[in-house]
């Protein structure tokens, strides 16, 4: 396998399973086309962590924080008895999840390594409390989203939100609009610049870069991302929650982003419908799910290396090492 | 807020804070020794408590209980470092976070399905029932005083363990250099389970002294899990000295930020975090 012919593959790949997304409410159950919307808003959220976690070597575990802010500021921006308006909510909530990722960027970066795992967890649970705690996020029973966001501009709706299929095909564009985003970001130098951090911090300052602006802008951006996927979400299931931006959630997207294969889009695609997929099969078993889905993550990490990506690799390996030694 | 209301509000604060010093110190001394960071220690604190309730319902007595529950709880700890986190201490902390994030899901449903979803109450033992009046209207518990007066002697005693002992003296050098102390001829694989069980022992004891108070409910391991790792972050990773200074400092600022910011109550302990990491992002006893 040569790498152009790999590339190209991947390629065809894409294609293919873009083109499934888009015909599958065609096909699927009402129901089926919520749960891949789902899965598909999670994939966003997963890929806006491995932008971090993946490519710039920073383990977030409060990355849930700016999910759950966006999601919380549709819910406050939708008045009562009227729909807001999408293309002021849409912007209005990603800026908020990015202004808090800024803010808090600022302090936690001061950190590395485990302090840094830390300290993103306890001021997720900062953010997590100012919704629990106040009358401003409605308490642990969150608020209604009654209405969701109205797409007209100037009288003209190009689309309606209150149509199922409507907002599947709206999760999917944005979810190839991030895809898009985060591959020319990667591409770019400022990717390399994150990537070049991730393998050596010292080296990068002894070059010349300034890697705290570097991370603090990864930092930011992934925020904003995660904002996107909480727009997404919120106005998907027409709720929030403060458990939006409990650690478990951003524990569950680590582990997204880990099952798919860390520093690798399609990876974290994958680990949102790996893990959402296990999710829905256990929860159908049995009221105890998490004990199986507790027991996949601890298999996953004691015998999986790598996550779901890397197993073609690591079977094409082994495969070849057993044909030289055997 | 009068004099006696303060005083008893500073008690609360100490008593707090030395019960989260227990649990702490186990995460501390685990990180710091063996390197490895557990989220599943929320879930220790939780075991012990579950445990007390649970030994207490049989025997009838929670200070029976407490001396049954301990060595329990180290045989659970240097079985559960057997099967699953001797893997990991060449592993990175990610891998450590998810591995022991998995645990917590398996603990959790392991617990209701052993005991179910309800609220228990734990009895207070009779010899410790009573209180201390410290006004005409107002007194305050001895088992609370009991609380602390446990939770400081181990303090010391874990201070003695790890800075006058020989076994404290290996686990120092094994934290520095495993290979040395292996080629020393002390068994480091011992050793090393037999600290991690010590931290789990740590955690389950405070649980099971917590029991009467806080009363035993699903998801307790969480909500103390996250205010250790803030006391450990504080203190300085794997600093014991560290740990017990923060969870005290930790201590006031939750049992006054409920008294004193009822709507932000939960807020408070993040926010002495965030000014302690300002001014020291590495806690304020960095280690080494």
């Amino acid at each position: 396998m040569n790498p152009q012919t790999n590339s190209r593959g991947l390629m065809v790949a894409k294609v293919v399973v873009l083109a499934a997304l888009l015909a599958f409410p065609l096909v699927g159950s009402a129901f089926y086309t919520e749960m891949v919307a789902k899965v598909l808003v999670m994939a966003i959220f997963a890929m806006s962590l491995d932008l971090l976690v993946g490519f710039t070597g920073l383990v977030s575990l409060g990355h849930a924080a700016y999910f759950g802010i966006a999601a919380y500021a549709v819910a406050l921006l939708t008045p009562k008895y009227d729909p807001a308006n999408l293309w002021i909510a849409l912007p209005a909530s990603v800026l908020g999840a990015a202004l808090a990722a800024f803010v808090i960027g600022l302090f936690v970066l001061r950190t590395k390594g485990i302090y840094f795992i830390m300290v993103t967890l306890a001021f997720a649970q900062m953010a997590y409390y100012v919704f629990h705690d106040t009358a401003l996020g409605g308490g642990s029973d969150g608020i209604y989203i009654n209405f969701k966001p109205d797409a007209a501009i100037a009288g003209w709706a190009p689309f309606d939100l209150n149509e199922p299929m409507h907002m599947y095909y709206f999760i999917v564009g944005m979810l190839v609009l991030v895809f898009a985003f985060l591959t020319l970001l990667l591409r770019s130098p400022f990717g390399k610049v994150l990537v070049g951090i991730r393998s050596n911090e010292h080296r990068m300052q002894s070059l010349g870069y300034a890697t705290f602006r570097y991370k603090l802008a990864a930092f930011t951006v992934a925020g904003a991302l995660a904002g996107v996927a909480g727009f997404l979400y919120g106005v998907l299931f027409g709720f929030v929650t403060p458990e939006y931006l409990s650690w478990h959630q951003s524990g569950n997207v680590l582990m997204m982003v880990i099952l798919g294969g860390m520093g690798n889009l399609v990876g974290a695609v994958l680990g949102a419908f790996a893990f959402i997929g296990l999710q829905e099969v256990f929860s159908g078993w049995t009221k105890h799910w998490q004990l199986l889905m507790g027991g996949v993550i601890v298999a996953a990490v004691l015998f999986m290396p790598g996550g779901l990506s890397a197993l073609p690799r690591r079977l094409y390996k082994k495969f070849k090492e057993e044909r030289i030694h055997g | 807020m009068d004099f006696t209301t303060f005083l008893i509000q500073i008690l609360n604060s100490l008593q707090y804070g030395l019960l989260l010093f227990l649990v702490a110190s186990g995460l501390t001394l685990v990180f710091g020794i063996m390197g490895i960071i557990n989220l599943a220690h929320g879930s220790f604190y939780m075991v012990g408590a579950y445990l007390a309730f649970a030994l207490t319902s049989l025997t009838g007595n929670l200070m029976l209980s407490i001396a049954l529950g301990i060595p329990l709880a180290f045989v659970f700890g240097a079985l559960l470092e057997w099967l699953l986190f001797a893997h990991l201490y060449k592993r990175d902390h990610l891998e450590q976070v998810l591995l022991t994030y998995g645990l917590i899901l398996i603990f959790e449903e392991l617990r209701s399905l052993a005991v179910g979803d309800d609220v228990h109450g734990v009895d207070i033992p009779a010899l410790f029932s009573a209180s201390i009046p410290l006004s005409d209207t107002l007194s305050y518990p001895v088992y609370r005083i009991l609380i602390s007066v446990v939770c400081l002697v181990l303090a010391g005693a874990l201070w003695w363990l790890m800075q006058r002992t020989r076994l404290g003296m290996m686990i120092r050098a094994g934290s520095h250099d495993r290979d040395m102390v292996q080629a020393l001829g002390i068994d480091i694989n011992l050793l090393y389970r037999t600290v991690f069980a010590l931290g789990v022992v740590l955690a389950a004891l405070a649980g099971m002294l917590a029991a009467p108070i806080s009363s035993v409910y699903p998801g307790m391991g969480s909500s103390v899990l996250i205010i250790s790792f803030v006391i450990v972050v504080i203190g300085g990773i794997g600093s014991v000295w560290g740990a017990l200074v923060a969870a005290l400092l930790i201590g006031f600022a939750d049992t006054f930020g409920k008294v004193l910011l009822p709507d932000l109550a939960g807020l408070a302990v993040y926010l002495v975090m965030a000014v302690v990491l300002l001014w020291r992002p590495e806690g304020i006893f960095k280690k080494g």
